[in-house]
C-alpha cells in the first residue's frame, strides 16, 4: 500500500477491511449451519429409505404423492406409519433437546449445565410417569405432567442456587445433580408400584424411545416447536449479550432479568415437550451444544446446536434399529452408550484446556 | 489472666481435640440413637406392636403366631440395616477423606450405578441369583466404576477436585443407567425383578445372605477404619502426607479397595442406597471434629442409626404401603446435600 494516502481514503480502506473480515468470520457459521441442515435432511433420508426394509427414492416420492406401489402393498403402510413418523419425531425431539441444552449452557456459562445433568429431564420424566401411573394420562396429559415436573425442578434449582457464597454456576449444577438423583429415586419408586404391563410401557418411555411415534405426537411437538423456536430466535441476540456478562448486557440496554427468565422458560418448555413426546433421550441436549460450537469454530450457535441434536437423534435411531439383528433398542440406549464416553471426554478435554 | 485463658482453653479441649470426655459423650449419644432406632425398627410398621407382645414374640419364634412371624421379619430387617448402614457410612467417610471431597458418596460418585449395572448384567447373562453371586458381580462393577471415575476426574490441573468427581460420577451413572435399561427391557420377567431390585430396601436379604457378605464387609471395614490414621494424613494433601512417611499411592489404593468391598457388599444385600454415605460422616464430623480416627468408628454407629430411622419412617409415611429405605434416604438426603453445597465452600474446594 502506498504511503502517501489521504486520511479519508485510509479510513474507507480500513472500514472495508473490517467489513470483509466480519463477513468472513460470519461466513463459516452460516456455511456450517447450512451443512448441518443438509445433514439433518440426509439423516432423515437414510432413516426412511435404508435399513432392514429399503425403499427407493422414486417409490418414496410416489408414496408421498398418495399412490401405492404395485407389487408391494405394504410399503405405503411401512413408510407412512413407521419409518417416516420415527424419522420426523426423532428430528423434532432432537431439535428441541439440542436447542434447550444450548440455551442452558449459554445462560449459565457452563457446558455441564444441560437439562439432562441438572435434573430437568429426570424431573420431566417423574412428572410424566406420575401422570401416567396415577391419572392414566397419555399424549397431552403426559406432556402436561412432564411440563409441570420440569417447571417445578427449574424453579427449585434456581431458587436454591442463588445467594450464598461461592461460584453460582457450580452450585447450580450441583443442586441440579442432587435433584436429578431424587427424581430418579422417586421415578423408580413409582415404576415399582404400577402393574407390570404399565411398567414395561413406562420403562421403554423412560429410556427415551421413538417406538410410540405417530402423527398425533408429531403434530403436538411440531406445533410447540413452531411457537417456541421463533421466540428463541427473537430472544437469541439478547441471550448472547447476557452470556457475555450481565453488566455489559445491561449497559447495552438489554433487559437482563427478562432475558434470563424468558430464556429459561423457553428452554424448560422445549425440554419438557420433547421428553413428553419421546421420553428423556439421554445426552442429546448435553452433546449438541459443544459439538456445534466446535464445528462452527468457537462461537455459540443455538441453530447449530438444535440441528446437531436432530442429526444425533435420527442417526442414533437408525443405529438402534439396525445394530441388533431381530431386536430394536430404544434410541435412548444408543445415545446413552455413545454419549457417556463423549461426556467423559469433554470433561477431560475441558480440564486439559484449562490447565 | 493468661493462665486462666489457657486453663479455659484446656477445659474446652483446644482447637484440635475437643476432649476425650466430650467425644465419649457424643459416641454414647449416637449409640443411644442407634439402639432407639433398632427398637423402633422392631416395633413400628403396618402393624404396631407394644413392647411386651413384641418381646414375647421375639423370644418365642417357633410359636407360629402372627406376631412371631412379624418379629422374625423385622429382626432380620434390622440386622440387615445394621450391616448395610455401617458399611455405607464407613465407605462414604473413607471416600470423603481419601479424595478430600466433601461430596463423597457411593451414589453420587457412580459406584452404585456401576454395581447395579454389573448385577443386572449378571442376572441377565449369567443367571446370577443369591447374595454371593450378586456380591461378586457388584464387586466387579464397583471396582470398574471407581477406577474409571477417579482416573477421568484426575485428568488436568488440580487432580480430582470435588466438582469434577461429582460430575464424572453423574456422567458415569447416566451412561451405566442407559445400559441397565437396555438390559432390563429385554424381557418382562427381568424388568419385573429389576424394577424392585434397583430400589434400595432392607427386606430382601436373608440371614444366609448376610453371613455370605459379612466377610467382604469385614475386610472393607478393616481396610478403611483400620487406615484412619493414614486418611488423616491424606487430608493434609499428598505432598504433606508423603513427607510424613505415607506411601501415598499404595495406601490410597488399599483404602479404595476397602471402599469398593463395602459398597459392593451393601449393594449385594440391599440394592443401591444413596446419600447415607454422605450424611453420616458429615454428621459425625460436625460433632467430633476432623479426626478420622474418631469419625470412621463413630460412622459404624451413625450409619445404622440413620438407616434404621429412615427405614422406620418409610414404613409409616404412606400407609398402608411401605416406602423403601432407598427412596426415603433420597428424600432425606437431598436437602442435606443441597444445604452442604450452599453453606460450605465445598464447591470451590
Amino acid at each position: 500500500m502506498p504511503a502517501a494516502v489521504t486520511t479519508p481514503a485510509a479510513a474507507t480502506m480500513a472500514a472495508g477491511d473490517v467489513a470483509r473480515l466480519r463477513a468472513r468470520s460470519r461466513r463459516r457459521p452460516r456455511l456450517v449451519v447450512a451443512a448441518l441442515a443438509l445433514a439433518l435432511v440426509a439423516a432423515v433420508g437414510v432413516r426412511v429409505l435404508l435399513g432392514t426394509y429399503t425403499v427407493t427414492l422414486p417409490d418414496f416420492v410416489s408414496i408421498l404423492g398418495g399412490h401405492s406401489i404395485p407389487g408391494a402393498s405394504g410399503a405405503r403402510f411401512i413408510v407412512l406409519q413407521d419409518k417416516l413418523p420415527h424419522a420426523v419425531l426423532g428430528a423434532l425431539a432432537g431439535l428441541a433437546l439440542g436447542c434447550s441444552g444450548a440455551i442452558f449452557q449459554l445462560l449459565l456459562r457452563n457446558p455441564l449445565a444441560s437439562p439432562d445433568i441438572i435434573g430437568i429431564n429426570s424431573s420431566a420424566s417423574l412428572g410424566g410417569i406420575v401422570a401416567l401411573a396415577f391419572f392414566g394420562a397419555s399424549g397431552l396429559g403426559l406432556a402436561a405432567g412432564g411440563l409441570a415436573g420440569a417447571a417445578v425442578a427449574a424453579v427449585v434449582i434456581f431458587g436454591l442456587s442463588v445467594g450464598g457464597r461461592g461460584s453460582a454456576g457450580n452450585r447450580f449444577v450441583l443442586v441440579g445433580l442432587g435433584l436429578a438423583v431424587l427424581a430418579a429415586a422417586l421415578t423408580n419408586y413409582v415404576l415399582s408400584r404400577i402393574s407390570i404391563y404399565q411398567a414395561s410401557d413406562a420403562a421403554i418411555w423412560l429410556t427415551g424411545s421413538l417406538g410410540q411415534a405417530n402423527w398425533g405426537r408429531i403434530q403436538l411437538l411440531g406445533v410447540v416447536l413452531a411457537v417456541l423456536l421463533p421466540l428463541v430466535a427473537a430472544l437469541s441476540r439478547n441471550l448472547h449479550a447476557v452470556s457475555v456478562g450481565e453488566d455489559l448486557a445491561a449497559g447495552l440496554g438489554v433487559p437482563v432479568g427478562a432475558t434470563r427468565w424468558g430464556g429459561i422458560a423457553l428452554a424448560v418448555g422445549l425440554a419438557a415437550f420433547a421428553v413428553a413426546a419421546t421420553g428423556p433421550i439421554t445426552f442429546v441436549a448435553f452433546v449438541a451444544g459443544p459439538v456445534a460450537r466446535r464445528l462452527v469454530g468457537g462461537t455459540h450457535t443455538l441453530t447449530g446446536a438444535a440441528l446437531v441434536g436432530g442429526v444425533v437423534v435420527v442417526l442414533a435411531d437408525f443405529a438402534a434399529g439396525n445394530l441388533i439383528p431381530g431386536g430394536r433398542l430404544p434410541v435412548g440406549v444408543v445415545t446413552g452408550i455413545v454419549g457417556a464416553p463423549v461426556l467423559l471426554w469433554l470433561v477431560a478435554a475441558a480440564q486439559r484446556e484449562r490447565s | 489472666m493468661t493462665t486462666q485463658a489457657i486453663a479455659r482453653a484446656g477445659r474446652r479441649g483446644g482447637p484440635l481435640g475437643r476432649g476425650r470426655s466430650r467425644r465419649g459423650a457424643v459416641l454414647l449419644g449416637v449409640l443411644a440413637v442407634a439402639l432407639a432406632g433398632a427398637v423402633v425398627s422392631l416395633l413400628v410398621g403396618a402393624r404396631l406392636l407394644d413392647p411386651v407382645t413384641a418381646l414375647h414374640a421375639l423370644l418365642d419364634p417357633g410359636s407360629g403366631s402372627p406376631e412371631s412371624v412379624i418379629m422374625a421379619n423385622r429382626l432380620r430387617r434390622t440386622v440387615v440395616g445394621v450391616v448395610v448402614g455401617a458399611a455405607l457410612a464407613a465407605a462414604g467417610g473413607a471416600m470423603q477423606g481419601v479424595t478430600r471431597n466433601p461430596l463423597g458418596d457411593p451414589g453420587i460418585l457412580g459406584l452404585n450405578a456401576g454395581a447395579t449395572l454389573a448385577v443386572v448384567a449378571g442376572i441377565t447373562f449369567a443367571g446370577a441369583a443369591g447374595a454371593l453371586q450378586y456380591a461378586g458381580w457388584a464387586l466387579a462393577g464397583t471396582a470398574v466404576a471407581a477406577v474409571v471415575v477417579y482416573s477421568i476426574a484426575g485428568v488436568g490441573r488440580g487432580g480430582p477436585t470435588p466438582i469434577k468427581l461429582a460430575l464424572v460420577g453423574a456422567a458415569f451413572s447416566a451412561g451405566a443407567l442407559s445400559v441397565t435399561s437396555a438390559l432390563r427391557l429385554q424381557e418382562q420377567e427381568t424388568l419385573d425383578a429389576l424394577r424392585r431390585w434397583q430400589i434400595g430396601a432392607l427386606t430382601r436379604a436373608s440371614y444366609g445372605d448376610v453371613l455370605t457378605v459379612l466377610p467382604l464387609v469385614g475386610l472393607g471395614l478393616c481396610l478403611t477404619v483400620g487406615f484412619a490414621a493414614s486418611i488423616n494424613n491424606f487430608a493434609l494433601g499428598d505432598d504433606m502426607a508423603r513427607s510424613l512417611g505415607e506411601k501415598v499411592a499404595l495406601k490410597r489404593s488399599v483404602v479404595f479397595l476397602g471402599v469398593t468391598a463395602l459398597c459392593a457388599g451393601a449393594v449385594a444385600l440391599a440394592g443401591p442406597i444413596a446419600f447415607l454415605g454422605l450424611m453420616a460422616p458429615h454428621a459425625m464430623r460436625s460433632l467430633l471434629g476432623p479426626d478420622y480416627r474418631w469419625i470412621l468408628p463413630s460412622c459404624l454407629l451413625a450409619g445404622p442409626a440413620l438407616l434404621l430411622w429412615a427405614d422406620a419412617l418409610g414404613r409409616v409415611i404412606l400407609p398402608p404401603t411401605e416406602v423403601e429405605v432407598g427412596v426415603a434416604m433420597a428424600v432425606l438426603g437431598v436437602p442435606v446435600f443441597i444445604a452442604l453445597i450452599r453453606s460450605r465452600k465445598a464447591v470451590n474446594l
